[in-house]
């Protein structure tokens, strides 16, 4: 039979985001997957020749509106180490918390769009339901609701009251108390499991070689995770990345699903180390050299390279984001796949196509 | 304890020539190092490339400085996944990658009439 | 027979949304809302213009007037820390939807004026 060539999005009704594929399917099986990629290139890199170090904070804030924090974070963390400044230790673990509440977040609204994906609408109205509990967190916290603007060089812009702290605690235990009613529906339903076990196979040494990042990497058996690095609070923290073994798309939604249970756990954890102490340390100087920073996102590991030579604006900020190198993985998942399997392979990379870009 | 945010130093990069990018990526591959990403950045008269390779959560970088719209050769025939960053370093540096399965012609983010690359201010060939 | 229970609990328990235009949300205190000016306050240094990373700001030395773009404004609050008297402040409501761009534009009354008032 001869191939007919389909395109896939940009506009589809199970992609959040503009992706758009080229795929030649033969009677309904994917034969080969070619990508196309710019429809929300915003040339934000460039930017930084025309704001200074400390303006691009909130312009490296803006390059995905899921895991905003974290972008931050390791910006900050890089110019930080430029700077060799040392972040307080309250500092630290308040950055822990944004950035797990951002996992949270995040995992959560992966979650209610993959049911979304397979065509359950309730399991995607109750995932979002749960997830608008951490937004009031944040915005109770941080004063936004998605793009915090609390990292700064040198620690943190914002404090955490001990109220706030109480009822934080308060919050997150309704909501894992709510996730874990899920859980059976989301991991045991058989229609669920009809959908995701045993499709798109990533093998360990596959995802391995293709530089696959975060959950799509450890679903396949791979034990890495940035946090493992100990940046922030993570050192001070009981913490083991989440690994599955089979890298199917199930294995993808367990490792998200516990990630999100383990990141309302490392909050708990974080209240009851926080020190007391400063917020801040004053910078001093200006950022001369190069640094590569990591820091591991809810998609993955993201990469910033910052070069500046010791003037207010940086010679150059690169982000390499993690769903840019998940794409390649997905790539390799396709071929061999039926059709009506290819928004749910997709969905299981978590796609953020504006990050990718940039 | 490794640290997440590595300053670029001698001790982790490696500066090598433009024709070695393939020999000593696929040297790195042999020790089992993962390929993360490449950055780029315009010097006066050339174009600096980092691979940057990881290992155990450890950064090892390679340098290569390219003289600006001069070739180079491609390692997506070492790791495969390398091609969609070349092809963003191609159109945005202007650097020529030798040899990239699926190019996109400079054509990965801009448009056809874009005439320039957006970083370091050439022309681009459009075969 | 096993749904019973689920149907009788969502029977009995409140809605999960709010209705909204009727019933809304106390907003949270601390919520970086609408940019506010106390303009006699301000000593027009334009440290606010300098810092905001979207560069919605003008400050005019000579005309007195302290200009912001609300609809380039990302209400990072940066301006809001930076301003050496502390004249700038963010809401806790945001600002309502309008059918039009506009900009909030502040004049400050010269001193001289304002001081024979009270002599
Ligand atoms: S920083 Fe404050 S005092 Fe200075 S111009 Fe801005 S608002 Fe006025
Ligand atoms: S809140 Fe932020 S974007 Fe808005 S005016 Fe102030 S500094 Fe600028």
């Amino acid at each position: 039979m001869a191939k007919t060539v389909l395109p896939f999005g940009p506009q589809h009704p199970v992609l959040p985001e503009p992706l758009h594929l080229t795929l030649a399917i033969e009677d309904e099986i994917v034969k080969e997957a070619i990508p196309k990629l710019g429809y929300v290139h915003r040339g934000l890199e460039k930017l930084a020749e025309i704001r200074d170090h400390n303006q691009m904070i909130y312009i490296v804030e803006r390059v995905c509106g899921i895991c905003s924090c974290m972008h931050a974070l390791c910006y900050c963390q890089g110019i930080e180490a430029l700077m060799g400044l040392e972040v307080p230790e309250r500092a630290r673990y308040l950055r822990t918390i944004w950035s797990e509440m951002h996992r949270i977040h995040s995992h959560l609204l992966w979650l209610g769009l993959f049911a979304d994906a397979f065509g359950f609408e309730s399991l995607f109205m109750q995932f979002w339901r749960i997830r608008e509990r951490v937004m009031d967190l944040q915005e109770e916290t941080a004063g936004n609701r998605v793009i915090l603007s609390v990292n700064q060089v040198g620690g943190v812009r914002r404090d955490i009251t001990a109220e706030s702290a109480q009822w934080i605690l308060e919050t997150l235990k309704l909501a894992e108390k709510e996730l874990l009613q899920l859980k059976s529906t989301i991991l045991d339903d058989t229609t669920v499991k009809l959908r995701t076990v045993g499709k798109g196979v990533l093998t360990k040494e596959k995802a391995y070689e293709l530089g696959a990042a975060g959950p799509t990497l450890r679903a396949s058996g791979v034990a890495q995770d940035m946090r493992q690095t100990g940046y922030a609070a993570y050192s001070e923290l009981d913490f083991a990345p989440i690994v599955e073994t089979d890298g199917d798309c199930y294995a993808r939604t367990v490792v998200r699903f516990k990630e999100a249970l383990q990141a309302i756990d490392l909050i708990r954890q974080c209240f009851a180390k926080i020190p007391q102490g400063e917020l801040s340390v004053k910078p001093k100087g200006l950022p001369t050299g190069e640094v590569v920073s990591r820091v591991e996102q809810p998609r993955g590991e993201v990469l910033y390279y910052l070069r500046g030579s010791g003037k207010k604006f940086l010679e150059r900020v690169r982000i390499r984001t993690p769903t840019f190198a998940n794409i390649p993985p997905l790539l390799d998942m396709l071929p061999g796949c039926d059709l009506a399997d290819v928004p749910v392979l997709i969905l299981t990379i978590d796609p953020c196509i504006s990050c990718t870009e940039r | 304890m490794i640290d997440s945010a590595v300053v670029v130093t001698e001790e982790n990069t490696a500066e090598i020539r433009p024709d070695e990018v393939i020999t000593q990526s696929r040297a790195l591959k042999d020790e089992g190092f993962r390929f993360v990403t490449m950055s780029s950045a315009e010097l006066a008269e050339s174009v600096c490339v980092l691979y940057h390779f990881d290992k155990d959560l450890e950064i090892r970088n390679l340098r290569v400085d390219v003289p600006k719209g001069s070739k180079i050769g491609s390692i997506a025939t070492v790791y495969s996944c390398a091609f969609l960053v070349e092809n963003e370093i191609k159109e945005h540096f202007g650097v020529d990658f030798d040899g990239i399965p699926l190019d996109f012609q400079g054509m990965m983010y801009n448009d056809e009439e874009v005439q320039r690359t957006p970083f370091c201010n050439i022309g681009i060939k459009r075969v | 027979m096993f749904m019973t229970k689920t149907i009788l609990k969502n029977l009995l328990t409140k809605y999960a949304t709010r209705l909204y235009p009727f019933q809304k949300r106390e907003p949270f205190k601390h919520s970086k809302g609408e940019l506010k000016i106390v303009m006699e306050k301000c000593i027009l240094c334009g440290v606010c213009q300098m810092r905001c990373p979207s560069q919605c700001i003008s400050v005019d030395k000579q005309a007195k007037t302290w200009k912001v773009d609300p609809f380039a404004c990302v209400y990072c609050g940066v301006c809001v820390d930076a301003c050496p008297v502390k004249c700038l402040y963010q809401e806790s409501l945001y600002r309502t939807p309008l059918a039009e761009k506009d900009m909030v534009v502040h004049v400050q009354q010269p001193k001289e004026a304002a001081e024979p008032a009270a002599t």
